[in-house]
């Protein structure tokens, strides 16, 4: 993996500052890590000082490459596998000390779905609650009938989890994960194996849960499928927190990449605005395109100054005597930003 | 007011800060344990597989007492190994002579898939992260496990035994029985007898399961936990010939397995009956502290 280090380090201070409330208040975060760290017996470090904070009632997108450390992070958080070092508070409690009280109001869907396949879906969701001891068994039949319908399982609970569609067999981990009211949802990769259709259902359902108040935490590879429901995003490679927050905020801090054309005349007086703007890498494209020279900068803000906005950049251009033909201000997408911590494919936000 | 009606009187704040520190706390409805046993016995007991194998040791008793019928006019009556020699005789001894040829190899087996699968097969199947996010305690699961596991070792031994004394009755008709002395006892005092050795033959076997759910908390592929424990007990057998060994037999898993017998002596030695039950109880308590040990503390990446 290629990951920029430097970017690393400048992006992950500034993002996280806000998330972080003052120190002891463990109750404000749903999920609250401190320097969770995961050194398997082969030695190899899948989770390295990850410090998460989940608010409650945040939809916090857990994103990051196959291999990067979510689910055994997601592991710990639910106390399958014990930290190496560092602690976990789930819903204010410490883990897994207080599993026993914590877990019943935790939903957890972990690493695809999974039932004896020889029972029926409703049967499999019988046993899971029989073997909680805190649900009132008389409501058992009514809630799992509930959770089925909910996740459009209704028609096939009947059915041996065996014959289930791997769309269905999703289903029924989320309609384990509802079977009874959650303040926390932990959802990994839960749209794997849907269809584009049953993703949005999906979407719709962690929206849905947010609005009545549910902590959602949902990681997925492909940020393209849960990034229009979060509120927040962590970014994991290579067992390293990159950067999490507020997802709006991280877009924001991002330098976006500005492109001016203009008539070739104008061209030097542009690259002379551009950099008195304070914008940085200012490169001239080779080639006239349609009668106009691309100019292209970017307002990298790492200097701790305000950022022109793209109207003042426009018009302090025009004012300068250049004759605009195009001009165009693009903020990374969270995919850029992903794509460019993680590494994975070729940097694009560049 | 003075400072000693303050203290006496006044209710203590409730410390601030601390959210849900009781409120919504879960309850632990009555009768959750009972649940969650039924639940497991539901699940051990149904199980096709589990079934099969059931009606599989079943068939034993029945082909052995058709086999004996057939045979019994030959002119081979009352020959072979022990106790089968005195089926043809009283129907009881159709089970003391089931039992005697099933505890060397087809009960480990079959007690072996099943103890050996308790807590692997939940693994292969990935459904041990769920039932333990539930949450249920490992510690609880485990002993719920072995109780399922040990469950079915039972139900495998009174297969045997009803299907060995049903089909004995009425291939053979049942009387007072004649005991390994000679002597004679009536026939529910050999009734009481025959239930000893069936009871017997099925505390053996604890040992058994304990080394079955220990390599089940090992491993995520059921299949080698099953065959691991039925090695155990074919190793057991194998040194309990060996001689050369000798200071060992006593403590081996399988060395007190035929002590069944005693039950059909005139006056059946306490002694040597509870002897064999402590080594079984031996093997049960290291084997279940090191399943518990393990499974308790393992790392659940399945």
């Amino acid at each position: 993996m290629t990951t920029p280090a430097g970017a690393t380090a400048t992006a992950a201070a500034p993002a996280s500052a806000p998330a972080v409330p003052q120190a002891g208040a463990v109750g404000d975060d749903a999920i609250r890590t401190h320097g969770l760290t995961k050194r398997f017996r082969t030695g190899q470090v899948a989770v390295d000082r990850v410090d998460l904070h989940v608010p409650r009632g945040a939809v916090y997108g857990f994103l990051g490459p196959n291999g990067s450390g979510k689910t055994t992070t997601i592991r710990m958080l639910l106390g399958l596998v014990a930290p190496t070092a560092g602690e976990v508070h789930l819903l204010g409690s410490p883990m897994p000390r207080e599993a026993g009280r914590v877990l019943p109001r935790v939903g957890a869907l972990v690493e695809g779905p999974a039932f004896q396949p020889y029972l029926s879906g409703r049967a499999n969701l019988a046993r899971l609650d029989a073997v909680d001891a805190s649900t009132d068994p008389r409501t058992a039949r009514a809630r799992s009938d509930a959770a089925l319908d909910r996740v459009g399982l209704g028609a096939a609970a009947d059915k041996r989890y065996r014959q289930y569609s791997l769309g269905m067999k999703q289903r029924l981990g989320l309609a384990a994960a509802l079977l009874r009211p959650r303040d926390l949802l932990v959802l990994d990769e839960p749209t794997n194996g849907l269809d584009p259709q049953g993703t949005r259902e999906v979407r719709h359902l962690v929206r849905e849960l947010a609005d009545a108040g549910t902590t959602v935490l949902v990681s997925s590879h492909l940020l393209a499928e849960i990034e229009q429901v979060c509120t927040h995003v962590g970014i994991m490679g290579g067992g390293r927190l990159l950067l999490q927050g507020p997802r709006a905020d991280l877009t924001a801090r991002r330098a976006a990449h500005v492109m001016v054309r203009t008539a070739p005349a104008d061209v030097d007086a542009a690259v002379v605005e551009l950099r008195r703007l304070g914008l940085a890498d200012v490169t001239v494209e080779q080639g006239v395109v349609d009668g106009g020279v691309t100019v292209v900068a970017s307002d990298a803000a790492d200097d701790g100054r305000d950022r022109p906005a793209p109207q003042d950049v426009a018009a302090a251009l025009v004012r300068a005597g250049v004759g605009l033909l195009a001009f165009d201000v693009r903020r990374p997408s969270l995919e850029q930003v992903f794509v460019e911590l993680t590494g994975e494919g070729f940097d694009v936000a560049r | 007011m003075s400072p000693g009606e303050t203290a006496a009187a006044e209710p203590r704040p409730v410390p601030a800060g601390r959210p849900d520190a009781a409120p919504d706390a879960p309850a632990r409805y009555p009768g959750a344990a009972g649940r969650l046993v039924r639940s497991e016995l539901r699940l051990v007991l149904r199980r096709r597989r589990n079934v099969v194998l059931l009606v599989g040791l079943a068939f034993v008793p029945l082909l052995l007492g058709v086999v004996l019928r057939l045979a019994q006019d030959a002119g081979l009556a009352g020959q072979g190994p022990p106790f089968v020699a005195s089926v043809t005789g009283n129907g009881l001894f159709l089970v003391v002579a089931s039992l005697f040829l099933c505890t060397p190899f087809l009960l480990p087996l079959t007690i072996g898939i099943a103890s050996g699968d308790a807590i692997a097969g939940e693994a292969s199947a990935g459904t041990l992260r769920y039932l333990l996010v539930v949450p249920v305690a490992r510690g609880r699961l485990l002993a719920v496990k072995a109780l399922g596991a040990l469950t079915f070792a039972a139900a495998a031994v009174l297969a045997i035994a009803v299907v060995g004394l049903v089909a004995g009755a009425v291939l053979f008709g049942v009387g007072d029985l004649t005991l390994l002395s000679g002597d004679t006892v009536p026939l529910g005092d050999g009734v009481l007898r025959v239930a000893g050795v069936v009871a017997y033959v099925g505390l053996s076997m604890t040992g058994l399961v304990a080394v079955g759910l220990f390599f089940s908390t090992l491993t995520e592929v059921p299949v080698g936990a099953m065959a691991a424990t039925v090695v155990v007990a074919v190793v057991s057998s194998v040194l309990d010939q060996l001689p050369q060994v000798a200071v060992i037999h006593p403590a081996l898993l399988t060395h007190h397995w035929f002590d069944f017998a005693e039950m059909l002596r005139i006056v059946p030695s306490v002694d040597v009956l509870a002897q064999g039950l402590a080594v079984q109880a031996g093997w049960v308590v290291v084997f279940g502290t090191l399943a518990w040990a393990r499974f308790t503390t393992a790392d659940v990446t399945s």
